[in-house]
């Protein structure tokens, strides 16, 4: 059997996931190598159990997020931070130093073009956690894959020793913030 | 002043004192004086005057008397009865039925048999509570600035710093190094110009052992410093002292008014060659600026952040030049070691650990205060015969000394002797004298927290590990404390600890993990019952009725 | 001033009495990481990252600031000391707010490349983002405390070189701030010259000038030997051609 493989997005810009889109022909390569179980861009609705790697792109920013990562990490055996604002928080934390009301304010009021308004009260829309956090703040990661966004080698090579049953070691060539 | 004329003015107050009748003598530092020592005092002296007793009995305030739990304290010097819990009633009682009567008051009486006072030993304290700390003259007649004038006219310097190195003294300050030691070292440090400095900025919570000294006997920190500067060839010292220590400062500022006018700080001290002033200096209160380096820095006139060692002070300090920096009791034991030679000193305590230490008992015990205790006394006697134990009902779970630098001393070790080797073997240190007795109703974790969210608002900033270190160590304590810790995060706490002791600049840092490691060592499971694993992965079938749809 | 010889990582070298166990370890080729330490500045062993062992003592010694003695064995490359090196960036992330994708200096940041050589992963203790104010008062700087990580290399350069003292540090503990003059916007700081020493000296993206975008700017540190060896040894150094 082929390695059960998800991928996941949280409070990030979908970048990361751009950057995996990236790998052009590779993409082909990697699905001889693996089953691609849960991703924003395949359509499953439901994160489904024994999953060997999940790559989580974004930090933790509302409630639904936090859910989502505890579940992801209940039903994966590698769990892997994907991409600068997943291993640090990155441009989703920039907001940490703002109150929440603040930042809704600016979101939903200031910027809005029809209907000012901070949505609420609707259980359809998360709650926003007060600071935004790093995946692994919240549960526990077993690889990092870092920059905004991860180039497309850098994903390549970390994609390929998670393949191999390795934790990719970052290299100096790989190990890149930014 | 002459030696002649220093045995003269002795002589003349004690005769001045033998002329009263009595002597009374009240606690006028800052423990009694709170709780309503004052109003004590001028009832005394009311009492007095009413009954037209002023010219038959003497009242003095002196420094404090040990048992601070219970104050407002008066003596009885000739009798030696101690009256506790004294208010203005209760004074007028004293004088109308104790001095006119000749009867005891029997409800405020201190059984002075009680082991309380039956074991200490009194050096640094030995004038507290009997003479009056805002008189030179009473100081002098108890053999003040005797060993001053035998050091400056009998001895050598080489002679004053090898019989400080005979009585073993270490410093009080902490870390105890070897007195005699640094002494020689600032002697022989090449340089014209050298300083002394007296390092009473006392800041670890709950501490007040130098702050009593102080204001009980500043002649007797006076004395030290100055036989210090004769030592090491130095003619200025400076007292560092808080800012919250209005009383002390001001007890300062008088007895360096008096002994200047007497001839006994200034030029030509003893008509000899030696010249020795004193300045104070005050500071803002910050706990780092202990540290001698950036105390050091305080007194320039810059910001107090510790540098690194070496250079140490002794041999760079003060503006450069050498410097010889103390602690306040540290310089208290000077004048007596030299009064009464080395050799007796080093009979007193352990051979590695000479002396006497003075010790503000706290926490849960029956009996707080002030006490002075032979180096090498087993705990259990501090706790036990002098402290009476911990309160009604609780058991007794462990001691801490050294403060925010220190560890704990559990249960299994109350026979341990209170040395520096033997505070070493268990993690813990002597620090500077604060020992807190924590019971059966203690928790440790909390203990521990307390003691780095001190380290945190204290950290000067400095340096990477301490500054932020403490901050993490700190977070993580609280996590644990309240139930959301995992076992990670317990090895996380753990390796920071070891980093920030090993990687810090100053002892603010490198000592801040102790009181975490040493609640850790003898209290791991009182940790260990607050935390749970870290979650992980479950295999396929028992986590997946729940899902999220994205 | 006499000749010394010691160990360095089992290798014999020799130094002058009064140079820094780091300035030694440099003229044999053997690296030590820095972040406070900058050629031509007093030392202040701050960071910490350079902490060696020595033999003989538990205790860690910042080579920056500790001078050799005869014999002295020194290692500056054990596991134990990689470790720290490690985490005292990761203190230094968590402490600031650090988005290196948004950050002018990106790609020629110190503090990221300190990362990369201790082959920081991730920041294992929580994040701080603490709540820190930009100031961009002045005409032609910026300073931004969120990437400030407190080196004192911009408060030691105005003062040991160019004279002016702008710069000192408020607060303590997690709330030291560097401030200008006593703690006014910068813009109408009566001390500051406008030399712009510090802004190239600063290891991050802390202090930089205006109209820089996301990667563009890079800090030079090389003026300061320049300056510094023209005031102590009366010699111009050429900049270009001593490239060792
Ligand atoms: C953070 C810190 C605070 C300190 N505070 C004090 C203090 O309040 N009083 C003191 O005497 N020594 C203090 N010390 C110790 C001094 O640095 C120094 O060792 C001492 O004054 C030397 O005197 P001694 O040899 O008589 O003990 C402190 C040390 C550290 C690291
Ligand atoms: S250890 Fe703490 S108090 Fe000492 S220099 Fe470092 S930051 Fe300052
Ligand atoms: S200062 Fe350096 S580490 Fe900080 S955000 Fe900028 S590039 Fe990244
Ligand atoms: S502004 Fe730059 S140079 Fe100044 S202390 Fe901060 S990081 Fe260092
Ligand atoms: S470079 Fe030596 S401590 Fe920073």
């Amino acid at each position: 059997m082929k390695p059960r493989v998800a991928t996941a997005w949280l409070g990030g810009c979908s970048g990361c996931h751009m950057s995996f889109l990236d790998m052009d022909e590779r993409l082909i390569e990697l699905a001889d190598k693996m089953d691609l179980v849960y991703s924003p861009i395949i359509d499953i609705k439901n994160f489904p159990g024994n999953v060997d790697v999940t790559l989580v792109e974004g930090a933790v920013a509302n409630t639904e997020h936090e859910e989502m990562a505890h579940l992801i990490r209940r039903n994966s055996r590698i769990v892997v931070s994907f991409g600068d604002c997943a291993v640090t928080g990155n441009v989703t934390a920039m907001r940490n130093s703002l109150t929440r009301e603040a930042v809704l304010d600016r979101s939903y009021v200031q910027l809005a073009d029809i209907t000012p308004q901070i949505p609420r009260d609707y259980p359809t829309i998360a709650e926003l956690m007060t600071t935004a956090r790093p995946l692994h703040e919240i549960i526990t990661v077993d690889a990092f894959i870092h920059g905004c966004p991860p180039t497309a080698d850098q994903i390549w090579y970390a994609v390929s020793q998670l393949l191999e049953g390795k934790i990719p070691a970052l290299s100096n060539v790989y190990l890149r913030y930014g | 002043m002459t030696v002649e004329e220093l045995r003269e003015v002795a002589e003349t107050e004690r005769a001045r004192q033998g002329n009263f009748r009595h002597r009374i003598t009240y606690c006028s530092a800052a423990g009694c004086a709170s709780c309503g020592g004052i109003a004590v005092h001028e009832a005394l002296a009311k009492a007095l005057k009413a009954r037209n007793l002023e010219n038959e009995v003497e009242l003095a305030g002196t420094g404090c008397m040990g048992l601070c739990g219970e104050g407002p304290l008066v003596r009885i010097v000739g009798d030696g009865t101690l009256y506790q819990r004294v208010d203005v009633a209760v004074a007028e009682k004293i004088i109308e039925e104790h001095i006119v009567q000749g009867k005891k008051v029997a409800e405020n009486l201190v059984d002075t048999t009680d082991p309380f006072f039956a074991s200490q030993v009194k050096i640094v304290l030995e004038n507290c509570g009997t003479t009056d700390s805002e008189k030179i003259d009473d100081y002098i007649a108890a053999g003040g600035y005797e060993a001053l004038a035998k050091a400056v006219t009998e001895l050598q310097p080489a002679g004053v710093v090898e019989e400080i190195r005979k009585s073993g003294l270490r410093g009080r300050g902490g870390a105890g190094y070897p007195t005699g030691l640094k002494w020689g070292i600032v002697r022989k440090a090449p340089g014209e110009q050298k300083y002394v400095v007296c390092n009473a900025d006392e800041g670890d919570p709950g501490a007040f052992m130098d702050r009593s000294v102080l204001e009980g006997d500043p002649h007797r920190v006076l004395e030290g410093m100055a036989i210090g500067g004769y030592a090491v060839g130095a003619s200025q010292g400076f007292i560092y002292v808080r800012a919250e220590y209005p009383l002390a400062i001001e007890r300062l500022r008088l007895a360096i008014k008096h002994a200047e006018r007497a001839g006994l700080l200034g030029n030509r001290i003893f008509d000899s060659q030696f010249n020795f002033r004193i300045d104070i200096r005050i500071g803002a209160g910050a706990f780092v600026c202990g540290e001698e380096t950036a105390l050091i820095r305080s007194i320039e006139g810059k910001r107090g952040r510790p540098r690194p060692r070496p250079p140490y002070p002794s041999e760079k300090g003060l503006w450069g030049a050498p410097t010889l920096i103390n602690n306040v009791e540290t310089f208290a034991n000077i004048a007596p070691i030299i009064r009464k030679g080395g050799a007796w000193f080093a009979a007193i305590g352990t051979p590695k650990s000479t002396g006497t230490k003075v010790f503000a008992l706290a926490g849960k015990i029956r009996n707080t205060g002030l006490i002075e205790v032979p180096m090498g006394i087993p705990l259990r006697k501090i706790i036990f015969d002098i402290g009476g134990g911990t309160p009604e009902g609780t058991t007794f779970k462990a001691a801490q000394t050294g403060g925010p630098s220190g560890g704990c001393i559990p249960a299994e070790s109350l026979d341990l002797p209170v040395d520096y080797e033997s505070l070493a073997t268990v993690g813990s240190i002597m620090g500077s004298g604060g020992l807190i007795v924590m019971d059966s109703t203690s928790n440790m974790v909390d203990v521990a927290k307390y003691f780095m969210e001190f380290c945190v608002d204290e950290s000067c900033g400095k340096c990477v590990p301490c500054r932020v270190g403490t901050v993490h160590i700190h977070g993580l304590l609280e996590k644990i404390s309240e139930g959301r810790g995992t076992t990670d995060d317990l090895a996380l706490l753990e390796e920071l600890c070891q980093m920030v002791k090993d990687t810090s600049l100053c002892g603010l840092g490198q000592s801040a993990p102790n009181p975490v490691l040493s609640t850790l060592r003898f209290f791991r499971n009182e940790y260990t019952e607050l935390l749970h694993a870290p979650e992980g992965y479950v295999p396929s079938g028992t986590a997946n009725e729940k899902s999220i749809a994205q | 001033m006499a000749i010394l010889t010691l160990t360095i990582n089992g290798e014999h070298v020799s130094g002058k009495d009064d140079e820094s166990l780091l300035a030694i370890a440099e003229q044999h080729g053997i690296r030590i990481p820095t972040l406070c330490h900058l050629d031509g500045l007093s030392d202040v062993g701050a960071c910490r990252l350079c902490l060696v062992e020595i033999e003989g003592t538990p205790r860690l010694f910042p080579a920056c600031t500790t001078k050799p003695r005869e014999g002295m064995v020194v290692s500056t490359d054990t596991e134990r000391l990689r470790k720290y090196r490690r985490m005292i960036i990761e203190f230094l992330a968590s402490e600031g707010n650090h988005q290196c994708a948004v950050c002018v200096v990106n790609n020629h940041c110190e503090l990221q490349n300190m990362a990369y050589e201790t082959a920081l992963t991730h920041v294992s203790v929580p994040y701080l983002y603490p709540k820190k104010e930009l100031d961009a008062s002045h005409e032609n700087f910026i300073i931004d405390r969120n990437r400030c990580i407190l080196c004192t290399r911009c408060v030691r350069v105005c003062h040991e070189v160019e004279g002016a003292h702008t710069w000192d540090i408020a607060g303590r503990g997690i709330d030291c701030e560097i401030i200008s003059d006593l703690n006014q916007p910068w813009g109408t700081s009566e001390s500051c010259t406008s030399c712009g020493k510090c802004v190239l000296v600063c290891p991050t993206g802390a202090l930089i000038e205006k109209g820089e975008a996301v990667s563009e700017m890079e800090k030079k540190t090389d003026f300061l030997r320049y300056i510094v060896t023209a005031r102590q040894k009366r010699e111009w150094v050429n900049l270009d051609s001593d490239e060792e």
